[in-house]
C-alpha cells in the first residue's frame, strides 16, 4: 500500500483575500479524496494540531489548518507566543465574521488541489469546536465535526467576552451538512445539558447528526500531551471522525 | 471551556527570557486553558514587549491556589516594604 504523506507550512488567501499561513497535510495519491479544514483551538497553531492534521492525510484526506493567528504574529517561531501576541492585541475571541473568512479561504484550498474529489468537510476543538459549528452554519460543506465546542447552546455569563453575542444554535436550520459531535460527560461547557439541547435543535430542523458524550472524558479529551487526554474515549472518537469523513466527504 | 477572559495591563520594569534580560511594556493576564501546565485552565501571564516581536515574552501558567499564593506573597512583600521606595 502507498502511503506517502506530505505536510508544510503554506499560504493561502484568508479572510478579505489576506495572504495567512496555513499548515497542509496531504496523501500524496491520485485521489481523488476529500479536503478537511482543521480548526485549532486556543492555544493556537502548535505541534499537537499539527500532528492531527496529519492524522488525517494519514486517513485519507487533504487536510489544512489555517493559522488563526497568523495576522497577529506572522511566521511566529513558538505558536504560543502568537496566542499571546493575539490576545495582547485584544482579538481574543477572534471575531466570527474572520474565522469564516479564514475557513472559506481554507475551503477554496483544498478543492484546488490537484487529489481533490471537491467536497469539504471541517473540524474543531474546543473554540474550534464552536467555530467548526459556525463555519458549517455560514458556508457550503459537506460534513462536520464539533469537539467539545462551547457556548454553541447556551448564553455565557455577565462579563464573559461572548456575553451577548447570539447563541449560534439559533441557526441550526443554516446548517449545510452532517454534523458528529464529540463530547465528554464531565465537561461543564459544553455539559450533558447543552449536548441534549444542541441535539434536539439538530433534530427540529431536520439535520443528519451523531452527538457521542464519552462516559468519564472532560473538556479536552482529544487533547495529546494534556492532563485531560482520556486514552479510550479519544481512541473511539478518531474512529468516528475517520468513518464520519469516510462517509460524507467520498467522491 | 475557553474562557477567553483576558486582562491587559501597561507595565514598566524588565524581564529574563531565553535570550537574556529586556524591558517590558505590557502584561496579560487570564484564566484559559495552559499550554504547558498539567492543568484544564491556569492562571497566565504574559510579561511582553510587542515592540521586539512575540517572542520578547516571559510567560508563566500557575494553578488557581498558586496565584492566589503569588498575589498574596506580592501584596504582602509591597506592603512591608519601608515607605518611599516606591
Amino acid at each position: 500500500m502507498y502511503d506517502a504523506v506530505l505536510s508544510e507550512t503554506v499560504t493561502i488567501s484568508g479572510h478579505e483575500g489576506d495572504a495567512i499561513e496555513a499548515y497542509s497535510a496531504r496523501p500524496l495519491t491520485p485521489g481523488p479524496v476529500g479536503g478537511v479544514v482543521v480548526i485549532h483551538h486556543l492555544p493556537g497553531y502548535d505541534r499537537q494540531s499539527k500532528e492531527f492534521t496529519r492524522s488525517l492525510a494519514v486517513g485519507g484526506f487533504n487536510a489544512v489548518m489555517p493559522n488563526l493567528y497568523s495576522r497577529e504574529a506572522p511566521g511566529a517561531a513558538d505558536p504560543s507566543d502568537a496566542m499571546a501576541a493575539a490576545r495582547s492585541q485584544g482579538v481574543i475571541p477572534i471575531p466570527d465574521e474572520r474565522v469564516i473568512g479564514e475557513v472559506e479561504g481554507a475551503v477554496d484550498y483544498l478543492k484546488g488541489l490537484s487529489n481533490a474529489n471537491g467536497k469539504v468537510g471541517v473540524i474543531g476543538h474546543c473554540s474550534g469546536g464552536r467555530q467548526s459549528f459556525l463555519a458549517a452554519v455560514s458556508l457550503p460543506l459537506d460534513a462536520a465535526v464539533d469537539c467539545y465546542g462551547g457556548f454553541v447552546v447556551g448564553s455565557p455569563p455577565a462579563g464573559h467576552p461572548l456575553a451577548g453575542w447570539e447563541p449560534i444554535v439559533n441557526r441550526t436550520a443554516d446548517l449545510s451538512c452532517p454534523l458528529l459531535g464529540l463530547f465528554g460527560s464531565e465537561d461543564k461547557f459544553p455539559s450533558p445539558e447543552h449536548v441534549a439541547e444542541l441535539q434536539a435543535a439538530l433534530v427540529a430542523a431536520g439535520k443528519t447528526n451523531v452527538l457521542r458524550i464519552y462516559e468519564g472524558a472532560n473538556h479536552g479529551f482529544m487533547q495529546v500531551d494534556s492532563a485531560r487526554y482520556h486514552a479510550e474515549s479519544a481512541v473511539d472518537a478518531w474512529r468516528e471522525i475517520l468513518n464520519w469523513f469516510g462517509r460524507y466527504l467520498a467522491a | 471551556m475557553c474562557t477567553y477572559l483576558t486582562e491587559k495591563i501597561e507595565i514598566s520594569g524588565s524581564a529574563k527570557g531565553g535570550s537574556g534580560w529586556f524591558r517590558v511594556t505590557d502584561g496579560s493576564v487570564y484564566f484559559d486553558h495552559p499550554v504547558h501546565a498539567p492543568y484544564g485552565h491556569t492562571l497566565n501571564i504574559d510579561f511582553l514587549a510587542p515592540a521586539q516581536g512575540p517572542s520578547a515574552r516571559v510567560a508563566v501558567e500557575l494553578s488557581a491556589e498558586s496565584a492566589r499564593a503569588l498575589m498574596k506573597a506580592i501584596e504582602a512583600v509591597l506592603d512591608s516594604a519601608p515607605a518611599g521606595l516606591e
